[in-house]
C-alpha cells in the first residue's frame, strides 16, 4: 500500500468537507434535491477531482483530460459541488441548483454544465456511456481515464449488467467504476426492496477486478485507484462502503432523506455539523 | 356523443388533490373489491402512491426495484396468468425505458396490464428533463391494442382506474406529481372512449385532457367576457379517442383548440387533428410543448414558460377563430417569421 502524505489526505478531507456544505446550501436553497445520495459519495468525488484525475477545470474539453461519469445523477449536487470547487465554475452559483433557466439542472445537463460529461438521471445508463468512452480513448490511443459512480440500488437496472459484460469484453482497463454502497434505495433498505446478494461476487463473476472499500476513507480510495491503474486487460470495481447522509448526524443512515431538502433549521444543524463557521443573521461564508 | 357533465360550481376555496394521490386511494378501494387486482412498482412507491396498496394488500404488492423492464414482463406474466396487474413507475419511464418491453409483452399481446404512470410532464417541477415525460402519450397511443386515458382530477382518477380493470386489455394511465383543482363531483360519469362536454359553446371548441383541462375551463370564462362562446370538451380518453364528439365539435363551432401537457407532435393534439382532418376539417390550434425537452423550475413557472396556462389557450382560441374567419392570426405570423 503506498503511503500518502499526512498533509495531502488533509487537503482532500478538506475539499469533501467543503463538497458537503456546498450539498447542504444548494439543496437547502432549492427547497429539493437528494441529499443522501450526495453526501455518500462525497469523498470519492474529493478523491477524483483534486487527487486523482488529470483535469483543467478551465479547459473542460481539453481533449486528453480524465473523466468523470456520474451514472447515479441524482446525486448532481455533489457533483456540482466537486465542479465548483475545482473551479468549473463559480461557488455561488451553486445556490441557483434547480431553478428555472439555472446550468445546475435536478440531474446532470451536459449541454449546460462545464464539467459534466454526460447527461445523466435515469438509472442505469452511465456505465454504458462510461464504456463507449473508454473505448474511444483506446481507438485515439489516448491514456485518459473514465471514471463512473453507481448507485447500489441502480445495480437493480439489467443495463448496468449488459454494459459489464461489454467493459470486460473489450477489456477496458481505463476504466474504473465505484459502486456507492450505502445500501439504501428510495422504498427501502436495498436488502428489503431486491437484495443485490454478493454484490462483489457478482461483479468478479463477470470478469471484473473487484475491491472492497471504505467509501468514507480517502487513503482507501486513493489506494484502490493507484491499484486500478496497474490492473491490464480488464476493469476495476471499487464497492465503496459509504454511510447514505455522511456527515449529517441526522440524515445518516435515513431512508427519508434520499430525496427531500433540509429545512431552514435543518441547514443550520448541518452546516453547524459540518464545521461551518456560520455569521450573524443566519448567513453563512466559506470556512 | 358528449354529453353535458357536472362541473363543481364556482366554490371560493377550490380543493387540490395530486391525481396520483388519488391513483393510490383508488387502487386499495379496488383491491378490496377485486381479489385479481395486483400491484407492482419499480423503487418508486413512495411518490407513485401504489404504497398506498403495499400497506393495505403486502400479499398482492411486489416491489420489483429499479427495474422497470423486469416489472412490465413481469406483469405481463401475472396478466397471463389471470391477473389484474397495475404496474406503477415514472410516465418518463413506464413509457419511455420499457417502450419495448410494453410493446412487445403488452400491446402485442393484448395482455391485461394497467400501467399507471405518475409524474407526466413538466409539472414534475425540479427534477429537470430527464424526468419530464413529453412524449409518453405520442409512444403509448402508437402501440395498437393500447388504451390511453390522462384523468384530469382526482375524482377522475379514481373512476379510471376502476373502468381500467372493468375492461380487459392493455391500459396506459397518465398521471401528475403537483395538486390539480378537483372538477368533477362523486356521481360524475366516465366511460372509457367517451368525451365529456363541460361547457357549451358555439364559437370555438377547447378539446383539453388531464392537467390542462382546469386552465381549458379557465379560458373559456375569459374568452365568454370577450362575447367568444367556447366549448370545452374533456378527452379524458385519448385512446381511442371520441370521433364523434370531435366531428360534432368541428360542425357546430368550426374551430378547435386542443391543450396537452406534452409534445404537440404525435401526442393529444395530433390525435385530435387526425379526426378534423378525415371528417370535416377545420382550423386546430394546438396549445402543447413545441418540441422542446422541459427543465427544472417550479411546476408554475414551468407551465408558463412553455406555454401552458389559460392565457394560452385563450390566445390559441382567438387564432383558431380568426382563421375560421380567413383572417390570418396576426400572432401568429409573427411567430412563425421568429422560428
Ligand atoms: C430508470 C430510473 N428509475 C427510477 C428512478 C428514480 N430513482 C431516483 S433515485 C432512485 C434510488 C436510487 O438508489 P441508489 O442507486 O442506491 O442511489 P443512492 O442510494 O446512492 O441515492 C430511484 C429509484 C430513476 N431516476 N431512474
Ligand atoms: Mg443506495
Amino acid at each position: 500500500m503506498a503511503t500518502y502524505d499526512d498533509s495531502l489526505i488533509a487537503m482532500i478531507e478538506e475539499k469533501a468537507r467543503r463538497i458537503r456544505v456546498n450539498i447542504i446550501k444548494a439543496i437547502g436553497a432549492a427547497g429539493s434535491g437528494h441529499p443522501g445520495g450526495s453526501l455518500s459519495c462525497a469523498d470519492i468525488l474529493a478523491v477524483l477531482y483534486f487527487h486523482a484525475m488529470r483535469i483543467d477545470p478551465k479547459r473542460p474539453d481539453w481533449e486528453d483530460r480524465d473523466k468523470f461519469i456520474m451514472s447515479k445523477g441524482h446525486a448532481a449536487p455533489a457533483l456540482y459541488a466537486a465542479l465548483a470547487e475545482a473551479g468549473y465554475f463559480p461557488v455561488e452559483e451553486l445556490l441557483t441548483l434547480r431553478k428555472l433557466g439555472s446550468r445546475l439542472q435536478g440531474h446532470p445537463d451536459m449541454k449546460k454544465t462545464p464539467g459534466v460529461e454526460i447527461s445523466t438521471g435515469s438509472l442505469g445508463q452511465g456505465l454504458s456511456a462510461a464504456n463507449g468512452m473508454a473505448i474511444a480513448a483506446k481507438l485515439d490511443k489516448k491514456d485518459t481515464r473514465i471514471y463512473v459512480l453507481l448507485g447500489d440500488g441502480e445495480l437493480e437496472e439489467g443495463q448496468v449488467w449488459e454494459a459489464a459484460m461489454t467493459s470486460v469484453h473489450r477489456k477496458l482497463d481505463n476504466l474504473m467504476a465505484f459502486v456507492d454502497y450505502n445500501g439504501l434505495q428510495i422504498d427501502g433498505s436495498v436488502e428489503d426492496v431486491k437484495s443485490l446478494k454478493a454484490v462483489g461476487e457478482k461483479w468478479r463473476a463477470f470478469g471484473w477486478h473487484v475491491m472492497g472499500i471504505d467509501g468514507h476513507d480517502i487513503r482507501q480510495i486513493m489506494t484502490a485507484i493507484d491499484e486500478a491503474k496497474q490492473i491490464k486487460g480488464k476493469p476495476t470495481v471499487a464497492v465503496a462502503r459509504t454511510v447514505k447522509g455522511k456527515g449529517v448526524s441526522f440524515m445518516e443512515g435515513g431512508v427519508d432523506w434520499h430525496g427531500k431538502a433540509p429545512n431552514r433549521d435543518q441547514v443550520y444543524k448541518a452546516l453547524v455539523e459540518l464545521g461551518e463557521r456560520i455569521v450573524d443573521g443566519g448567513g453563512v461564508v466559506n470556512g | 356523443m358528449a354529453e353535458v357533465g357536472e362541473v363543481k360550481g364556482e366554490a371560493k376555496e377550490v380543493k387540490k388533490i395530486a391525481t396520483r394521490t388519488a391513483y393510490g386511494k383508488a387502487l386499495v378501494e379496488l383491491g378490496k373489491v377485486n381479489p385479481n387486482v395486483v400491484v407492482l412498482d419499480a423503487d418508486l412507491a413512495k411518490s407513485t402512491k401504489s404504497g398506498d396498496f403495499m400497506k393495505a394488500f403486502p400479499d398482492r404488492f411486489f416491489e420489483m426495484g429499479i427495474a422497470e423492464q423486469d416489472m412490465i414482463g413481469t406483469a405481463a406474466g401475472l396478466a397471463a396468468a389471470g391477473k389484474i396487474p397495475f404496474a406503477s413507475t415514472f410516465a418518463v419511464f413506464a413509457a419511455g425505458r420499457v417502450f419495448d418491453q410494453v410493446r412487445q409483452a403488452v400491446g402485442y399481446t393484448k395482455l391485461n396490464v394497467k400501467i399507471g404512470a405518475t409524474h407526466a410532464g413538466v409539472t414534475v417541477g425540479e427534477d429537470g428533463a430527464s424526468h419530464q415525460s413529453v412524449e409518453d402519450i405520442a409512444l403509448m397511443r402508437s402501440i395498437p391494442n393500447m388504451t390511453v386515458i390522462v384523468p384530469a382530477d382526482a375524482v377522475e382518477t379514481q373512476k379510471a382506474v376502476f373502468a381500467a380493470a372493468e375492461y380487459y386489455g392493455p391500459v396506459y394511465l397518465r398521471m401528475g406529481r403537483e395538486e390539480v383543482p378537483v372538477l368533477f363531483d362523486e356521481d360524475y360519469r366516465f366511460e372509457i372512449g367517451k368525451a365529456v362536454m363541460l361547457r357549451d359553446g358555439k364559437d370555438v371548441t377547447i378539446i383539453a385532457c388531464g392537467v390542462m383541462v382546469a386552465p381549458a375551463l379557465e379560458a373559456s370564462e375569459e374568452l365568454s367576457r370577450e362575447g367568444i362562446s367556447a366549448r370545452v370538451l374533456n378527452m379524458h380518453t385519448v385512446k381511442p379517442i371520441d370521433r364523434e364528439a370531435i366531428e360534432t365539435a368541428a360542425k357546430e363551432t368550426g374551430a378547435i383548440v386542443t391543450a396537452e401537457e406534452h409534445n404537440i407532435m404525435g401526442g393529444f393534439g395530433s390525435a385530435v387533428a387526425e379526426v378534423v382532418v378525415s371528417t370535416l376539417p377545420v382550423p386546430v390550434e394546438m396549445v402543447g410543448i413545441k418540441d422542446v425537452f422541459g427543465q427544472s423550475g417550479k411546476p408554475a413557472e414551468l407551465l408558463e414558460y412553455y406555454g401552458l396556462t389559460s392565457g394560452n389557450i385563450v390566445e390559441a382560441a382567438r387564432r383558431a377563430i380568426a382563421r375560421k374567419a380567413g383572417k390570418a392570426s396576426p400572432a401568429r405570423s409573427r411567430r412563425s417569421r421568429r422560428q
